[in-house]
Parts: structure tokens; C-alpha cells; sequence
């Protein structure tokens, strides 16, 4: 077997899952405290990619991508990055695709802080920023792991986007659900297992170490 | 006591069940004095504490504490919360959870400020032992200690407590109401409390404003505020609550929880109408002969 498309599954879905994290603080945070009239658009292009298939999002990404439009030309004359059938491409699809499963669980579990506990830390001398540091986000736990964890394995999980943005180059794009359909349209069903078999057993465990962390964290909680 | 001092006007329109209610307060609190805001829910006690606090702005309206200014509408200027030198203690206590009870205090030091006072309020309350404990690991009068000590570290001009003592069973409240009381006789904050309780405003209010539907309805000292007439004499008024009323031949034995201890009070029949389960009311004496007046 060979072992490249599962490293390169999980490579992409590490770097997707770390840069997201950082952009989903500030952007949760807004979603879930700040007073905007924007905000009901923003929630909904956020939500996008759960309810659209992602052969339409990979669709307009390869248009968005390609260097004979303005933001592929620019990508590629500016900052010398050519998107279309490349990993950066792939990181940069992935990070629009799976923004609501990292956004949406963080903003959960900011606003279910208590409202007294920021107002306490307000009375108290520190500002916002030192707030969100130091009360809300070590009293949303639970939520960010389990947004962590439901990117990373939607990022493993992902298909559509991938094919139609990153194509099938070994070693660059081709990742483990692609190379599972390869084979599958090759006939060669055994090695599709192999693959199938290693992303079902992995998400699996990661699946419910989350659960079971989650659980011991909501436990003591309740417990004490 | 010092001449300055603490001087409020808030204007604002309160939302409510019944919908929009304008609230209008104007309060002149001397500094170092303790003032408790009482009357229905809904009557904006809780709001003004905030707005005090800086944690909400009213829509018009002027805080000034001695020679600082922390609020003027006219002239754009609101201080925030953090700036405003208060200490809040909250109804649920707001204890950080995933902080010890050591870290709660400390996390409200100013840079620079000496730890001891950490230290010092810990030994004050009695929780010196239990300073490595996560809050959720403390009874709630013991929670609720922390939480008055944690508004104390800033050495705060003003503390508002927001029906703070509510939830606890009452032997704790007398204990928690006399540690405020020492507190404040030491550290000379002003004290502001919002409360339903009569008995506690009776003990440690020097002065209380009745509220209802964002008015002032009443204010002066609490034995003023709270009979039909003024009791000029009485050096001592008691607050009770009537638990349970026998009737005998010629008078009723009322049985009360007066300053939360059981009582048994003969009075005469006709009163019988008056003093129903659940009636609060004051008690004073007069010439050994005990004065009963209803409270509404």
C-alpha cells in the first residue's frame, strides 16, 4: 500500500485544522458577543458549506483559483502562489469548506460561559482581550476540542472539494479519499479497503477520545 | 464620615413584561455610608447596580464620586468598568471556576499591587486553608466569602452588592452580613446593596431607597421607610415573619421568625386579620409593651 495519500490526508488536515483554530477565535468571538447588522450575513456564509454540495463550492474555488481570473492572477503574479491543482490550494479550499465546523461549536461554547463571570472580570480591571484569554476561552474547553476534533475529521473526510480544486496528482493533491475512488474505478477493491479501512479505524479513535475527554471534562464539572 | 459625597442620576427606559417603563433615579449617597435598594422585581434595582458599575450605560445620566466623574452623558464621557475603582459581588457569585480560591482573589490585583492583601483578606475570611480549593469544591457561604473578598482586593471606594446574600440559609446570612459590616467599619467603603430581604436591610443599611417601576417610591432610614409612621423613640426596630397563628379565648399566639430566631408574640384578637402566614412586619418596644406594626 501505498502510504502517501493517508500522510498527505492527515497533513492537510493538521495545517487545516491549526490555521483555522487561530481564525475562529476572533471570528466566534465576534459572532457571539459583538453588535453588528452584517452579522446575519456573515453566519450565513460561514454556514454555506454544511447545506451546498461541495462540487458547487469546489466549482467556484477552481474558478476563484484559476490564474485567468483576478484573485488566481494575483495570487500567482503577487505572491508567486499558483492555487489550482496544488497543496496550498488544497489548505486554502479546505479552510473555507470546514470554517462553520470550527466556528459554530467555539461560538456555542462562548456564549454558554456565564454572563457574570466577563462582567466579573470587567469589575476586576481587565479588559476584553485579557477576558477572553483568561475566563472565556479556558471555560469553553470542551468546545474547542470538540471544534478542533470535527475539523480535523471533516478535513480527512472531504472528497468533492479535493477532486474538483487539487485533482489526483500523486504525492501533491492525491489524498486518501481520492485514492479510494481511484482504486474503486480501477476495480482494485482490496487496496480501496486498505485505505478505507485506515481512515475508518483512525477517525473512529479520534472520534471517541473526544468523546470520552469531553465527557470525564463535563463530568467533573458536574460532580464537584 | 467624610462631606463628599457620591452623587447619581440615571435616566433610562427599562425593558419589562409590561414592556417600556422609563426609569428615573437621582441618589445622593455620603461616602462611606451604606444605602440599600429595595422593591419589586422588575423595578430596575439590578439596573442600576450595572449602570453604577459601568457594565450597562443609561441612556442619559451623570455618576459622580466625590471629585471623579464616571459617567456624563451630555458630555460623552463613561468611564468603563475597569476603571471605575468598584467591587461587585454577583448573586451567582461569578467565582472563576478554573481558578483556585487563592487565583480568584489575585486575579483582581492592579500591576504592582502587593500580594499581602491577598493574604490578608484570605485570613479575614477564614479561608486561608482552603485557598488551593476550586470554587465548586466550597459550600455556598464559603463561595460566597471568596467572592466578597475577591471584590475587595482593588481596595474599591464603592461596593455594590446585588441581592449577594440571597441564596444563602439565614445563620450564614447573619454571619456573612456581620463580616461586610466589620469590612466595611475598617476598609470605610461606601456599601451599596440591592435586597429584598427587610431584615438585612434593617441590620446593615443606614439608609434604603424603595424602588417601583423604575421610581423612587420611598426613602429615608429603613424604621422610616417601613412603618405607616415614624418611630421616633425606637432605638430598636426588629424585623419578623409571621410562620404560624393560634387562636385562644382572648388573644392570638403568633408564632414568628423575628431576626432569625422563632418567637412567640401574644397579641389581641382583633388583629387576627392582620397577622396571616407569611406577613412581615417590625416589632418594637415601648415602655416593655411590644409594638407590632404590618409592613405592605
Amino acid at each position: 500500500m501505498d502510504w502517501e495519500p493517508l500522510w498527505l490526508t492527515f497533513k492537510l488536515a493538521s495545517i487545516t485544522s491549526i490555521i483555522l483554530f487561530v481564525l475562529a477565535l476572533p471570528i466566534s468571538y465576534w459572532l457571539a458577543f459583538g453588535r453588528f447588522k452584517a452579522r446575519g450575513i456573515v453566519e450565513a456564509l460561514i454556514g454555506m458549506p454544511l447545506v451546498l454540495p461541495p462540487s458547487v463550492i469546489g466549482f467556484y474555488l477552481l474558478l476563484a483559483f484559476s490564474p485567468s481570473y483576478w484573485f488566481g492572477h494575483w495570487m500567482d503574479q503577487v505572491l508567486g502562489l499558483r492555487l489550482v491543482f496544488s497543496f496550498p490550494g488544497l489548505v486554502v479550499a479546505s479552510l473555507i469548506y470546514s470554517l462553520p465546523f470550527m466556528v459554530y461549536p467555539i461560538r456555542a461554547g462562548l456564549q454558554a460561559v456565564p454572563a457574570s463571570l466577563v462582567d466579573a472580570s470587567y469589575t476586576l480591571g481587565k479588559n476584553k482581550i485579557e477576558t477572553f484569554f483568561k475566563i472565556l476561552l479556558p471555560n469553553s474547553k470542551p468546545a474547542l476540542l470538540t471544534a478542533f476534533i470535527l475539523t480535523f475529521a471533516h478535513t480527512v473526510g472531504e472528497f468533492g472539494v479535493v477532486l474538483m480544486i487539487g485533482g489526483n496528482i500523486p504525492g501533491v493533491t492525491k489524498v486518501a479519499s481520492v485514492a479510494i475512488y481511484n482504486e474503486v474505478e480501477a476495480l482494485n477493491y482490496p487496496l480501496a479497503n486498505q485505505y478505507a479501512m485506515v481512515l475508518f479505524a483512525v477517525t473512529f479513535v479520534i472520534l471517541l477520545l473526544v468523546y470520552s475527554v469531553n465527557n470525564r471534562l463535563l463530568r467533573v464539572r458536574k460532580t464537584n | 464620615m467624610s462631606e463628599k459625597q457620591i452623587e447619581i442620576s440615571l435616566h433610562h427606559s427599562l425593558q419589562t413584561a409590561s414592556g417600556r417603563l422609563p426609569m428615573d433615579i437621582s441618589l445622593y449617597i455620603p461616602m462611606g455610608s451604606r444605602l440599600a435598594i429595595t422593591g419589586p422585581s422588575g423595578a430596575g434595582k439590578t439596573t442600576i447596580l450595572r449602570q453604577i458599575a459601568g457594565l450597562s450605560i443609561p441612556q442619559a445620566g451623570k455618576i459622580t464620586v466625590g471629585d471623579n466623574c464616571w459617567l456624563d452623558t451630555q458630555n460623552g464621557i463613561s468611564i468603563p468598568p475597569q476603571g471605575r475603582n468598584i467591587g461587585f459581588v454577583f448573586q451567582d457569585y461569578a467565582l472563576f471556576p478554573h481558578l483556585t480560591v487563592y487565583e480568584n482573589l489575585s486575579y483582581g490585583l492592579r500591576n504592582g499591587q502587593d500580594t499581602k492583601v491577598v493574604d490578608m483578606l484570605l485570613e479575614r475570611i477564614g479561608l486561608m486553608e482552603l485557598a488551593g480549593r476550586k470554587p465548586d469544591q466550597l459550600s455556598g457561604g464559603q463561595q460566597q466569602r471568596v467572592a466578597l473578598a475577591r471584590a475587595l482586593v482593588r481596595k474599591p471606594v464603592l461596593l455594590l452588592l446585588d441581592e449577594a446574600l440571597s441564596a444563602l440559609d439565614s445563620a450564614m446570612r447573619l454571619s456573612l452580613q456581620g463580616l461586610i459590616l466589620e469590612l466595611q467599619r475598617e476598609q470605610g467603603f461606601t456599601l451599596i446593596m440591592v435586597t429584598h430581604h427587610l431584615g438585612e436591610i434593617f441590620r446593615m443599611a443606614d439608609r434604603v431607597v424603595q424602588l417601583d417601576h423604575g421610581q423612587v417610591v420611598g426613602q429615608g432610614s429603613p424604621a422610616v421607610c417601613f412603618t405607616s409612621q415614624s418611630l421616633p423613640r425606637a432605638a430598636l426596630v426588629l424585623y419578623g415573619e409571621v410562620i404560624s397563628s393560634q387562636v385562644f379565648p382572648d388573644h392570638i399566639l403568633v408564632t414568628a421568625l423575628v431576626d432569625e430566631q422563632l418567637r412567640e408574640l401574644e397579641v389581641p384578637l382583633d388583629r387576627q386579620d392582620e397577622l396571616r402566614e407569611g406577613q412581615a412586619f417590625t416589632l418594637t418596644y415601648e415602655h416593655s409593651q411590644a409594638l407590632i406594626q404590618r409592613i405592605n
